[in-house]
Protein backbone atom coordinates (compact mmCIF):
# COMPACT_ATOMS: atom_id res chain seq x y z
CA UNK A 1 0.00 0.00 0.00
CA UNK A 2 1.00 3.65 0.11
CA UNK A 3 1.88 2.59 3.66
CA UNK A 4 4.09 -0.38 2.89
CA UNK A 5 6.58 1.29 5.27
CA UNK A 6 4.67 -0.40 8.04
CA UNK A 7 6.42 -3.57 7.00
CA UNK A 8 9.96 -2.35 7.64
CA UNK A 9 11.90 -2.95 10.88
CA UNK A 10 12.37 -0.13 13.40
CA UNK A 11 15.80 1.15 14.32
CA UNK A 12 16.86 0.94 17.97
CA UNK A 13 14.66 2.89 20.35
CA UNK A 14 15.65 4.65 23.59
CA UNK A 15 14.75 3.22 26.99
CA UNK A 16 11.04 2.89 27.61
CA UNK A 17 9.02 4.86 30.15
CA UNK A 18 6.44 2.28 31.22
CA UNK A 19 4.19 4.62 33.21
CA UNK A 20 3.84 7.22 30.52
CA UNK A 21 3.43 4.52 27.92
CA UNK A 22 0.62 2.98 29.93
CA UNK A 23 -1.15 6.34 30.16
CA UNK A 24 -0.61 6.86 26.45
CA UNK A 25 -2.01 3.44 25.63
CA UNK A 26 -5.03 4.13 27.84
CA UNK A 27 -5.79 7.26 25.84
CA UNK A 28 -5.55 5.30 22.60
CA UNK A 29 -7.76 2.56 23.97
CA UNK A 30 -10.31 5.22 24.87
CA UNK A 31 -10.21 6.36 21.19
CA UNK A 32 -8.75 9.75 22.12
CA UNK A 33 -6.84 11.52 19.37
CA UNK A 34 -3.13 12.10 19.95
CA UNK A 35 -2.07 15.62 18.96
CA UNK A 36 1.44 16.78 17.97
CA UNK A 37 2.27 18.38 21.34
CA UNK A 38 1.14 15.39 23.39
CA UNK A 39 3.71 13.00 24.82
CA UNK A 40 4.13 9.91 22.64
CA UNK A 41 6.54 6.95 22.60
CA UNK A 42 9.43 7.34 20.19
CA UNK A 43 8.35 4.20 18.38
CA UNK A 44 4.91 5.70 17.75
CA UNK A 45 6.48 8.87 16.41
CA UNK A 46 8.92 6.94 14.22
CA UNK A 47 6.24 4.72 12.81
CA UNK A 48 4.04 7.66 11.95
CA UNK A 49 6.81 9.73 10.39
CA UNK A 50 7.78 6.78 8.24
CA UNK A 51 4.21 6.00 7.24
CA UNK A 52 3.07 9.57 6.57
CA UNK A 53 6.28 10.37 4.67
CA UNK A 54 5.93 7.29 2.53
CA UNK A 55 2.32 8.18 1.89
CA UNK A 56 3.32 11.72 0.88
CA UNK A 57 6.12 10.44 -1.37
CA UNK A 58 3.67 8.04 -3.00
CA UNK A 59 1.33 10.88 -3.88
CA UNK A 60 4.17 12.87 -5.41
CA UNK A 61 5.81 10.00 -7.32
CA UNK A 62 2.33 8.82 -8.28
CA UNK A 63 1.96 11.97 -10.39
CA UNK A 64 4.38 10.49 -12.94
CA UNK A 65 2.67 7.37 -14.30
CA UNK A 66 -0.60 9.18 -14.90
CA UNK A 67 1.02 12.49 -15.75
CA UNK A 68 2.53 10.51 -18.60
CA UNK A 69 -0.90 10.64 -20.33
CA UNK A 70 -2.00 14.23 -19.71
CA UNK A 71 -0.73 15.49 -23.05
CA UNK A 72 -2.24 12.50 -24.88
CA UNK A 73 -5.65 12.26 -23.21
CA UNK A 74 -8.20 11.36 -25.89
CA UNK A 75 -10.76 14.14 -25.36
CA UNK A 76 -10.81 17.56 -23.74
CA UNK A 77 -13.11 16.29 -21.03
CA UNK A 78 -10.69 13.47 -20.16
CA UNK A 79 -7.73 15.81 -20.37
CA UNK A 80 -9.23 18.22 -17.85
CA UNK A 81 -10.25 15.38 -15.53
CA UNK A 82 -6.81 13.78 -15.63
CA UNK A 83 -4.98 17.06 -15.16
CA UNK A 84 -7.19 17.84 -12.17
CA UNK A 85 -6.65 14.36 -10.77
CA UNK A 86 -2.87 14.54 -10.97
CA UNK A 87 -3.08 17.99 -9.43
CA UNK A 88 -5.11 16.53 -6.56
CA UNK A 89 -2.41 13.93 -5.95
CA UNK A 90 0.21 16.68 -5.72
CA UNK A 91 -2.05 18.47 -3.25
CA UNK A 92 -2.34 15.28 -1.18
CA UNK A 93 1.44 15.06 -1.12
CA UNK A 94 1.81 18.61 0.21
CA UNK A 95 -0.94 18.13 2.74
CA UNK A 96 0.69 14.96 4.05
CA UNK A 97 4.13 16.55 4.23
CA UNK A 98 2.54 19.17 6.49
CA UNK A 99 1.03 16.43 8.65
CA UNK A 100 4.48 14.81 8.95
CA UNK A 101 6.01 18.18 9.84
CA UNK A 102 3.83 18.31 12.96
CA UNK A 103 5.99 15.42 14.21
CA UNK A 104 9.17 17.46 14.01
CA UNK A 105 10.66 16.62 10.61
CA UNK A 106 10.88 19.08 7.74
CA UNK A 107 9.62 18.49 4.22
CA UNK A 108 13.15 19.14 2.93
CA UNK A 109 14.54 16.31 5.07
CA UNK A 110 11.83 13.96 3.89
CA UNK A 111 12.31 14.82 0.23
CA UNK A 112 16.03 14.29 0.63
CA UNK A 113 15.38 10.86 2.10
CA UNK A 114 13.14 10.00 -0.83
CA UNK A 115 15.73 11.11 -3.36
CA UNK A 116 18.62 9.23 -1.75
CA UNK A 117 16.52 6.08 -1.38
CA UNK A 118 16.29 5.97 2.41
CA UNK A 119 12.51 6.33 2.29
CA UNK A 120 10.20 4.46 -0.06
CA UNK A 121 7.05 5.20 -2.00
CA UNK A 122 4.37 2.76 -3.02
CA UNK A 123 5.79 0.14 -5.36
CA UNK A 124 2.72 0.29 -7.58
CA UNK A 125 4.16 3.42 -9.19
CA UNK A 126 7.13 1.44 -10.43
CA UNK A 127 4.98 -0.02 -13.20
CA UNK A 128 4.66 1.75 -16.54
CA UNK A 129 1.50 3.28 -18.05
CA UNK A 130 1.65 1.86 -21.54
CA UNK A 131 -1.77 2.78 -22.92
CA UNK A 132 -4.70 5.07 -22.15
CA UNK A 133 -6.51 2.14 -20.50
CA UNK A 134 -3.81 2.17 -17.82
CA UNK A 135 -5.16 5.55 -16.73
CA UNK A 136 -8.59 3.99 -16.29
CA UNK A 137 -7.21 0.98 -14.43
CA UNK A 138 -5.13 3.15 -12.10
CA UNK A 139 -8.16 5.21 -11.13
CA UNK A 140 -10.37 2.17 -10.73
CA UNK A 141 -7.94 -0.17 -8.98
CA UNK A 142 -5.02 1.82 -7.57
CA UNK A 143 -7.19 4.62 -6.18
CA UNK A 144 -9.69 1.92 -5.23
CA UNK A 145 -7.08 0.01 -3.23
CA UNK A 146 -5.83 3.24 -1.68
CA UNK A 147 -9.33 4.05 -0.46
CA UNK A 148 -9.72 0.59 1.03
CA UNK A 149 -6.57 1.22 3.04
CA UNK A 150 -7.23 4.85 3.86
CA UNK A 151 -10.84 4.78 5.03
CA UNK A 152 -9.75 3.09 8.29
CA UNK A 153 -6.91 5.64 8.56
CA UNK A 154 -9.56 8.35 8.93
CA UNK A 155 -9.90 6.92 12.46
CA UNK A 156 -6.13 6.73 13.01
CA UNK A 157 -5.11 7.68 16.57
CA UNK A 158 -2.87 10.53 15.40
CA UNK A 159 -5.11 13.57 14.89
CA UNK A 160 -3.36 15.38 12.02
CA UNK A 161 -3.05 12.19 9.96
CA UNK A 162 -6.67 11.20 10.59
CA UNK A 163 -7.89 14.64 9.54
CA UNK A 164 -5.72 14.64 6.42
CA UNK A 165 -7.14 11.25 5.49
CA UNK A 166 -10.74 12.41 5.77
CA UNK A 167 -10.13 15.12 3.23
CA UNK A 168 -7.99 12.95 0.97
CA UNK A 169 -10.43 10.02 0.95
CA UNK A 170 -13.17 12.20 -0.50
CA UNK A 171 -10.98 13.04 -3.46
CA UNK A 172 -9.70 9.48 -3.86
CA UNK A 173 -13.21 8.13 -4.16
CA UNK A 174 -13.92 10.71 -6.83
CA UNK A 175 -10.78 9.51 -8.66
CA UNK A 176 -11.92 5.93 -8.33
CA UNK A 177 -15.31 6.69 -9.89
CA UNK A 178 -13.65 8.66 -12.64
CA UNK A 179 -11.30 5.76 -13.41
CA UNK A 180 -14.15 3.30 -13.49
CA UNK A 181 -16.03 5.58 -15.82
CA UNK A 182 -13.06 5.46 -18.23
CA UNK A 183 -13.27 1.67 -18.04
CA UNK A 184 -17.01 1.71 -18.78
CA UNK A 185 -16.38 3.87 -21.85
CA UNK A 186 -13.73 1.44 -23.08
CA UNK A 187 -15.44 -1.83 -22.20
CA UNK A 188 -19.18 -1.32 -22.48
CA UNK A 189 -19.42 1.51 -24.97
CA UNK A 190 -16.10 1.04 -26.77
CA UNK A 191 -14.88 -0.74 -29.90
CA UNK A 192 -13.29 -4.22 -29.74
CA UNK A 193 -9.87 -2.55 -29.92
CA UNK A 194 -10.71 -0.37 -26.90
CA UNK A 195 -11.97 -3.33 -24.95
CA UNK A 196 -8.79 -5.26 -25.75
CA UNK A 197 -6.78 -2.29 -24.51
CA UNK A 198 -8.72 -2.41 -21.23
CA UNK A 199 -8.26 -6.15 -20.83
CA UNK A 200 -4.53 -5.85 -21.45
CA UNK A 201 -4.26 -3.13 -18.80
CA UNK A 202 -6.14 -5.25 -16.26
CA UNK A 203 -3.85 -8.19 -17.03
CA UNK A 204 -0.77 -6.11 -16.27
CA UNK A 205 -2.06 -4.28 -13.18
CA UNK A 206 -4.15 -6.84 -11.29
CA UNK A 207 -1.41 -8.66 -9.41
CA UNK A 208 0.67 -5.57 -8.60
CA UNK A 209 -2.50 -3.95 -7.22
CA UNK A 210 -3.12 -6.91 -4.92
CA UNK A 211 0.46 -6.55 -3.73
CA UNK A 212 -0.27 -2.95 -2.72
CA UNK A 213 -1.79 -4.24 0.52
CA UNK A 214 1.60 -5.54 1.58
CA UNK A 215 2.89 -8.96 2.66
CA UNK A 216 0.42 -11.45 4.00
CA UNK A 217 -0.21 -11.25 7.74
CA UNK A 218 2.15 -14.00 8.81
CA UNK A 219 5.06 -12.13 7.14
CA UNK A 220 4.23 -8.58 8.18
CA UNK A 221 6.54 -7.19 10.86
CA UNK A 222 4.61 -4.23 12.17
CA UNK A 223 1.00 -5.17 12.20
CA UNK A 224 0.73 -6.01 15.93
CA UNK A 225 2.15 -2.77 17.30
CA UNK A 226 0.43 -0.58 14.72
CA UNK A 227 -2.88 -2.23 15.53
CA UNK A 228 -2.35 -1.66 19.26
CA UNK A 229 -1.58 2.00 18.58
CA UNK A 230 -4.60 2.23 16.31
CA UNK A 231 -2.53 3.46 13.42
CA UNK A 232 -3.71 0.40 11.58
CA UNK A 233 -7.16 -1.06 12.10
CA UNK A 234 -7.21 -4.02 9.74
CA UNK A 235 -4.50 -6.44 8.69
CA UNK A 236 -3.08 -6.54 5.17
CA UNK A 237 -4.94 -9.72 4.34
CA UNK A 238 -8.25 -8.41 5.65
CA UNK A 239 -7.97 -5.29 3.51
CA UNK A 240 -6.90 -7.29 0.47
CA UNK A 241 -9.87 -9.60 0.83
CA UNK A 242 -12.29 -6.67 1.17
CA UNK A 243 -10.80 -5.14 -1.95
CA UNK A 244 -11.13 -8.31 -4.02
CA UNK A 245 -14.72 -8.76 -2.87
CA UNK A 246 -15.60 -5.22 -3.89
CA UNK A 247 -13.71 -5.26 -7.17
CA UNK A 248 -14.49 -8.58 -8.83
CA UNK A 249 -18.17 -7.78 -9.46
CA UNK A 250 -17.13 -4.42 -10.96
CA UNK A 251 -14.74 -6.15 -13.35
CA UNK A 252 -17.40 -8.66 -14.34
CA UNK A 253 -19.86 -5.86 -15.08
CA UNK A 254 -17.23 -4.51 -17.48
CA UNK A 255 -17.02 -7.93 -19.13
CA UNK A 256 -13.33 -8.27 -18.26
CA UNK A 257 -11.54 -11.43 -17.19
CA UNK A 258 -9.23 -11.31 -14.17
CA UNK A 259 -5.84 -12.89 -14.90
CA UNK A 260 -6.25 -15.46 -12.14
CA UNK A 261 -7.52 -18.96 -13.01
CA UNK A 262 -8.09 -19.67 -9.30
CA UNK A 263 -10.45 -16.75 -8.75
CA UNK A 264 -13.86 -18.10 -7.72
CA UNK A 265 -16.68 -17.26 -5.36
CA UNK A 266 -16.62 -19.39 -2.23
CA UNK A 267 -20.22 -20.03 -1.13
CA UNK A 268 -19.20 -21.17 2.35
CA UNK A 269 -17.17 -18.07 3.28
CA UNK A 270 -19.11 -15.60 1.13
CA UNK A 271 -15.83 -14.23 -0.24
CA UNK A 272 -13.97 -14.41 -3.52
CA UNK A 273 -11.06 -16.82 -3.25
CA UNK A 274 -8.00 -15.88 -5.28
CA UNK A 275 -4.75 -17.51 -6.35
CA UNK A 276 -1.31 -17.29 -4.77
CA UNK A 277 0.48 -13.94 -5.04
CA UNK A 278 4.02 -14.03 -6.43
CA UNK A 279 5.79 -12.42 -3.48
CA UNK A 280 9.16 -12.71 -5.18
CA UNK A 281 8.00 -10.08 -7.68
CA UNK A 282 6.85 -7.86 -4.81
CA UNK A 283 10.22 -8.14 -3.05
CA UNK A 284 12.06 -7.51 -6.29
CA UNK A 285 10.12 -4.30 -7.01
CA UNK A 286 10.32 -3.05 -3.41
CA UNK A 287 14.06 -3.59 -3.40
CA UNK A 288 14.55 -1.47 -6.52
CA UNK A 289 14.31 -3.74 -9.55
CA UNK A 290 10.80 -2.99 -10.77
CA UNK A 291 10.31 -1.84 -14.37
CA UNK A 292 10.36 1.89 -13.51
CA UNK A 293 12.12 2.29 -10.13
CA UNK A 294 15.14 4.00 -11.60
CA UNK A 295 13.08 6.07 -14.01
CA UNK A 296 10.73 7.39 -11.31
CA UNK A 297 13.52 8.37 -8.96
CA UNK A 298 15.40 9.99 -11.83
CA UNK A 299 12.25 11.99 -12.72
CA UNK A 300 12.01 13.24 -9.14
CA UNK A 301 15.72 14.03 -8.94
CA UNK A 302 15.70 15.84 -12.25
CA UNK A 303 12.74 18.02 -11.23
CA UNK A 304 14.49 18.74 -7.94
CA UNK A 305 17.85 19.56 -9.53
CA UNK A 306 16.32 21.67 -12.28
CA UNK A 307 14.45 23.59 -9.62
CA UNK A 308 17.57 24.38 -7.62
CA UNK A 309 18.20 27.77 -9.26
CA UNK A 310 14.53 28.69 -8.80
CA UNK A 311 14.58 27.87 -5.10
CA UNK A 312 17.83 29.79 -4.71
CA UNK A 313 16.20 32.79 -6.40
CA UNK A 314 13.24 32.65 -4.03
CA UNK A 315 15.55 32.76 -1.02
CA UNK A 316 17.73 35.49 -2.47
CA UNK A 317 14.74 37.62 -3.35
CA UNK A 318 13.18 37.20 0.08
CA UNK A 319 16.47 38.21 1.71
CA UNK A 320 16.73 41.32 -0.47
CA UNK A 321 13.17 42.24 0.40
CA UNK A 322 13.79 41.86 4.12
CA UNK A 323 16.94 43.94 3.90
CA UNK A 324 15.10 46.71 2.03
CA UNK A 325 12.24 46.67 4.55
CA UNK A 326 14.66 46.85 7.45
CA UNK A 327 16.55 49.71 5.82
CA UNK A 328 13.28 51.55 5.25
CA UNK A 329 12.19 50.93 8.87
CA UNK A 330 15.61 52.15 10.07
CA UNK A 331 15.27 55.36 8.11
CA UNK A 332 11.75 55.89 9.40
CA UNK A 333 12.91 55.40 13.00
CA UNK A 334 15.60 58.08 12.74
CA UNK B 1 -16.49 29.32 -46.20
CA UNK B 2 -15.62 30.34 -42.64
CA UNK B 3 -17.56 33.21 -41.12
CA UNK B 4 -15.55 35.88 -39.31
CA UNK B 5 -17.20 34.98 -36.00
CA UNK B 6 -16.20 31.33 -36.40
CA UNK B 7 -12.59 32.22 -37.19
CA UNK B 8 -12.42 34.74 -34.36
CA UNK B 9 -13.78 32.28 -31.81
CA UNK B 10 -11.47 29.57 -33.05
CA UNK B 11 -8.44 31.82 -32.64
CA UNK B 12 -9.33 32.51 -29.02
CA UNK B 13 -10.00 28.82 -28.39
CA UNK B 14 -6.73 27.72 -29.98
CA UNK B 15 -4.73 30.23 -27.93
CA UNK B 16 -6.27 28.85 -24.76
CA UNK B 17 -5.88 25.18 -25.65
CA UNK B 18 -2.28 25.37 -26.82
CA UNK B 19 -1.10 27.43 -23.87
CA UNK B 20 -3.06 25.19 -21.51
CA UNK B 21 -1.46 22.14 -23.11
CA UNK B 22 1.99 23.64 -22.69
CA UNK B 23 1.37 24.31 -19.00
CA UNK B 24 0.06 20.78 -18.52
CA UNK B 25 3.43 19.48 -19.76
CA UNK B 26 4.97 20.78 -16.53
CA UNK B 27 2.92 18.72 -14.14
CA UNK B 28 5.23 16.49 -12.12
CA UNK B 29 8.33 18.36 -13.30
CA UNK B 30 7.97 21.76 -11.64
CA UNK B 31 10.78 23.29 -9.51
CA UNK B 32 8.65 23.06 -6.35
CA UNK B 33 5.50 20.98 -5.82
CA UNK B 34 3.47 24.14 -5.20
CA UNK B 35 4.22 25.10 -8.80
CA UNK B 36 3.04 21.71 -10.09
CA UNK B 37 -0.28 22.72 -8.60
CA UNK B 38 -0.23 26.33 -9.78
CA UNK B 39 0.76 25.50 -13.35
CA UNK B 40 -1.91 22.79 -13.46
CA UNK B 41 -4.42 25.32 -12.18
CA UNK B 42 -3.66 27.78 -14.94
CA UNK B 43 -3.70 24.94 -17.49
CA UNK B 44 -7.13 23.89 -16.25
CA UNK B 45 -8.44 27.45 -16.54
CA UNK B 46 -7.20 27.75 -20.10
CA UNK B 47 -8.43 24.37 -21.30
CA UNK B 48 -11.77 25.15 -19.68
CA UNK B 49 -11.94 28.39 -21.68
CA UNK B 50 -10.98 26.49 -24.82
CA UNK B 51 -13.80 24.00 -24.34
CA UNK B 52 -16.44 26.71 -24.02
CA UNK B 53 -15.04 28.53 -27.05
CA UNK B 54 -14.80 25.41 -29.24
CA UNK B 55 -18.36 24.47 -28.39
CA UNK B 56 -19.49 27.93 -29.41
CA UNK B 57 -17.39 27.88 -32.57
CA UNK B 58 -19.03 24.59 -33.51
CA UNK B 59 -22.48 26.10 -33.02
CA UNK B 60 -21.58 29.18 -35.02
CA UNK B 61 -20.28 26.99 -37.82
CA UNK B 62 -23.38 24.79 -37.78
CA UNK B 63 -21.76 21.73 -39.29
CA UNK B 64 -22.04 19.53 -36.23
CA UNK B 65 -18.42 19.78 -35.06
CA UNK B 66 -18.08 19.59 -31.28
CA UNK B 67 -15.16 20.64 -29.04
CA UNK B 68 -13.25 17.44 -29.72
CA UNK B 69 -13.74 17.51 -33.48
CA UNK B 70 -12.26 21.00 -33.49
CA UNK B 71 -9.41 20.25 -31.09
CA UNK B 72 -8.43 16.78 -32.26
CA UNK B 73 -9.17 16.67 -35.97
CA UNK B 74 -7.61 19.78 -37.45
CA UNK B 75 -4.16 19.88 -39.01
CA UNK B 76 -1.40 22.29 -38.06
CA UNK B 77 -2.42 24.74 -40.78
CA UNK B 78 -5.97 24.81 -39.46
CA UNK B 79 -4.86 26.00 -36.04
CA UNK B 80 -5.18 29.77 -35.48
CA UNK B 81 -3.33 30.43 -32.24
CA UNK B 82 -0.67 33.11 -31.92
CA UNK B 83 2.92 31.87 -32.09
CA UNK B 84 3.65 32.93 -28.51
CA UNK B 85 1.56 30.18 -26.93
CA UNK B 86 3.15 27.34 -28.88
CA UNK B 87 6.70 28.29 -27.87
CA UNK B 88 8.35 25.50 -25.85
CA UNK B 89 8.29 25.59 -22.06
CA UNK B 90 12.07 26.00 -21.91
CA UNK B 91 13.25 26.55 -18.37
CA UNK B 92 10.91 27.82 -15.66
CA UNK B 93 11.82 31.41 -16.54
CA UNK B 94 10.64 30.94 -20.14
CA UNK B 95 7.34 29.49 -18.97
CA UNK B 96 6.78 32.29 -16.49
CA UNK B 97 7.67 35.04 -18.94
CA UNK B 98 5.47 33.49 -21.64
CA UNK B 99 2.60 33.43 -19.13
CA UNK B 100 3.27 37.02 -18.10
CA UNK B 101 3.28 38.27 -21.69
CA UNK B 102 0.11 36.38 -22.54
CA UNK B 103 -1.75 37.34 -19.37
CA UNK B 104 -0.73 40.99 -19.54
CA UNK B 105 -2.46 41.02 -22.91
CA UNK B 106 -5.33 38.61 -22.26
CA UNK B 107 -6.49 40.14 -18.98
CA UNK B 108 -7.44 43.55 -20.43
CA UNK B 109 -8.55 41.77 -23.60
CA UNK B 110 -11.14 39.66 -21.77
CA UNK B 111 -12.22 42.66 -19.73
CA UNK B 112 -13.10 44.39 -22.99
CA UNK B 113 -14.63 41.27 -24.56
CA UNK B 114 -16.87 40.83 -21.52
CA UNK B 115 -18.50 44.14 -22.47
CA UNK B 116 -18.78 43.32 -26.19
CA UNK B 117 -21.94 42.60 -28.19
CA UNK B 118 -21.81 38.81 -28.51
CA UNK B 119 -23.50 37.37 -25.42
CA UNK B 120 -21.72 34.01 -25.50
CA UNK B 121 -18.25 35.45 -26.00
CA UNK B 122 -18.99 38.03 -23.32
CA UNK B 123 -19.99 35.30 -20.86
CA UNK B 124 -16.85 33.26 -21.55
CA UNK B 125 -14.78 36.43 -21.19
CA UNK B 126 -16.42 37.40 -17.90
CA UNK B 127 -15.24 34.11 -16.39
CA UNK B 128 -11.85 34.22 -18.09
CA UNK B 129 -11.07 37.70 -16.83
CA UNK B 130 -11.03 36.46 -13.23
CA UNK B 131 -8.80 33.55 -14.18
CA UNK B 132 -6.42 35.73 -16.15
CA UNK B 133 -6.17 38.16 -13.24
CA UNK B 134 -4.70 35.30 -11.24
CA UNK B 135 -2.39 34.22 -14.09
CA UNK B 136 -1.14 37.77 -14.37
CA UNK B 137 -0.58 38.15 -10.64
CA UNK B 138 1.13 34.78 -10.34
CA UNK B 139 3.45 35.25 -13.32
CA UNK B 140 4.23 38.84 -12.30
CA UNK B 141 5.21 37.74 -8.79
CA UNK B 142 7.45 35.04 -10.17
CA UNK B 143 9.01 37.36 -12.73
CA UNK B 144 9.90 39.75 -9.91
CA UNK B 145 11.30 36.96 -7.72
CA UNK B 146 13.38 35.53 -10.55
CA UNK B 147 14.47 38.83 -12.05
CA UNK B 148 15.48 40.25 -8.68
CA UNK B 149 16.78 36.96 -7.26
CA UNK B 150 20.25 35.58 -7.96
CA UNK B 151 22.52 36.55 -10.87
CA UNK B 152 21.64 33.23 -12.52
CA UNK B 153 17.88 33.66 -12.18
CA UNK B 154 18.20 37.23 -13.45
CA UNK B 155 20.17 36.11 -16.50
CA UNK B 156 17.72 33.30 -17.28
CA UNK B 157 14.70 35.57 -16.98
CA UNK B 158 16.22 38.31 -19.13
CA UNK B 159 17.08 35.68 -21.75
CA UNK B 160 13.49 34.41 -21.71
CA UNK B 161 12.20 37.93 -22.19
CA UNK B 162 14.61 38.54 -25.07
CA UNK B 163 13.65 35.22 -26.69
CA UNK B 164 9.90 35.73 -26.42
CA UNK B 165 9.59 39.44 -27.05
CA UNK B 166 9.36 39.07 -30.82
CA UNK B 167 6.09 37.15 -30.41
CA UNK B 168 4.25 39.91 -28.54
CA UNK B 169 3.54 42.03 -31.63
CA UNK B 170 1.21 39.40 -33.05
CA UNK B 171 -1.08 39.78 -30.04
CA UNK B 172 -2.00 43.28 -31.24
CA UNK B 173 -2.45 42.59 -34.95
CA UNK B 174 -5.81 42.75 -36.65
CA UNK B 175 -6.86 41.51 -40.08
CA UNK B 176 -10.02 41.81 -42.18
CA UNK B 177 -11.73 39.03 -40.23
CA UNK B 178 -11.47 41.06 -37.08
CA UNK B 179 -12.03 44.51 -38.58
CA UNK B 180 -15.58 43.57 -39.60
CA UNK B 181 -16.32 42.22 -36.10
CA UNK B 182 -14.71 45.20 -34.35
CA UNK B 183 -16.90 47.56 -36.38
CA UNK B 184 -19.98 45.66 -35.18
CA UNK B 185 -18.84 45.78 -31.55
CA UNK B 186 -18.38 42.00 -31.37
CA UNK B 187 -14.60 41.78 -31.34
CA UNK B 188 -12.12 43.75 -29.28
CA UNK B 189 -9.69 46.09 -30.99
CA UNK B 190 -6.38 44.88 -29.54
CA UNK B 191 -4.50 48.00 -30.61
CA UNK B 192 -6.47 49.86 -27.95
CA UNK B 193 -5.01 47.59 -25.28
CA UNK B 194 -1.39 48.14 -26.11
CA UNK B 195 -0.75 51.02 -23.72
CA UNK B 196 -2.20 49.12 -20.80
CA UNK B 197 -0.17 46.05 -21.72
CA UNK B 198 3.05 48.03 -21.84
CA UNK B 199 2.35 49.96 -18.69
CA UNK B 200 1.60 46.83 -16.67
CA UNK B 201 4.62 45.07 -18.11
CA UNK B 202 6.93 47.99 -17.40
CA UNK B 203 5.83 48.06 -13.77
CA UNK B 204 6.65 44.38 -13.37
CA UNK B 205 9.94 44.57 -15.26
CA UNK B 206 11.07 47.58 -13.25
CA UNK B 207 10.50 45.74 -10.00
CA UNK B 208 12.16 42.66 -11.47
CA UNK B 209 15.19 44.75 -12.56
CA UNK B 210 14.69 43.46 -16.11
CA UNK B 211 14.99 45.44 -19.32
CA UNK B 212 12.19 45.49 -21.89
CA UNK B 213 13.75 44.54 -25.23
CA UNK B 214 13.78 47.30 -27.82
CA UNK B 215 11.22 47.00 -30.66
CA UNK B 216 12.65 44.61 -33.20
CA UNK B 217 10.95 42.48 -35.81
CA UNK B 218 7.60 40.89 -34.95
CA UNK B 219 7.14 37.20 -35.63
CA UNK B 220 3.60 36.47 -36.69
CA UNK B 221 1.42 34.23 -38.85
CA UNK B 222 -0.09 31.83 -36.35
CA UNK B 223 -3.53 33.42 -36.56
CA UNK B 224 -3.53 32.74 -40.30
CA UNK B 225 -2.33 29.15 -39.85
CA UNK B 226 1.41 29.69 -40.45
CA UNK B 227 3.11 28.12 -37.46
CA UNK B 228 6.49 27.29 -35.99
CA UNK B 229 7.86 23.75 -36.05
CA UNK B 230 6.67 23.26 -32.48
CA UNK B 231 2.94 23.04 -33.10
CA UNK B 232 3.18 19.84 -35.13
CA UNK B 233 4.70 18.03 -32.16
CA UNK B 234 2.08 19.39 -29.80
CA UNK B 235 -0.68 18.15 -32.08
CA UNK B 236 0.86 14.76 -32.68
CA UNK B 237 0.71 14.12 -28.93
CA UNK B 238 -2.59 15.84 -28.34
CA UNK B 239 -4.35 14.12 -31.23
CA UNK B 240 -2.67 10.73 -31.10
CA UNK B 241 -5.56 8.59 -29.82
CA UNK B 242 -8.22 10.29 -31.94
CA UNK B 243 -6.08 9.75 -35.03
CA UNK B 244 -5.11 6.17 -34.17
CA UNK B 245 -8.68 5.05 -33.43
CA UNK B 246 -10.88 7.03 -35.84
CA UNK B 247 -14.44 7.45 -34.62
CA UNK B 248 -13.86 5.83 -31.22
CA UNK B 249 -15.51 7.39 -28.16
CA UNK B 250 -13.50 7.70 -24.96
FE1 LIG C 1 -3.94 10.81 -3.63
FE1 LIG D 1 -6.06 9.55 -6.20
Amino acid sequence: MYTQALNVKDTALPAADPQREARFQARIDAEEKIEPNDWMPDGYRQTLVRQIAQHAHSEIVGMHPEGNWITRAPSLKRKVALLAKVQDEGGHGLYLYSAAETLGVSREELVEQLLDGRQKYSSIFNYPTMTWADVGVIGWLVDGAAIMNQIPLCRCSFGPYARAMIRICKEESFHQRQGYEIMVALCRDGTPAQKAMAQDALNRWWWPVLMMFGPSDQDSQHTDKSMRWKIKRFTNDELRRKFVDATVPQGRYLGLTFPDPDLKFDETTGHWAFGAIDWSEFRRVVSGDGPCNRQRLRQRKRAHERGAWVRAAVLAHAAKRRAREQAAAGVAAE
Amino acid sequence: METPLFTYTLRLADNALILGHRLSEWVGHAPVPEEDLALANMGLDLIGQARALYTYAGEVEGRGRDEDALAYLREVGGYRNVLLVEQPNGDFAHTIVRQLLFAAFAHPFFEALARAQDATLAAVAAKAVKELAYHLRHSAEWTIRLGDGTPESHRRTQTALDDLWAFTGELFETDQVERALIDRGIAVDPAALRTRFERRLDEVLAEATLARPAGGFTQSGGRAGRHSEHLGYILSELQYLQRAYPGAKW
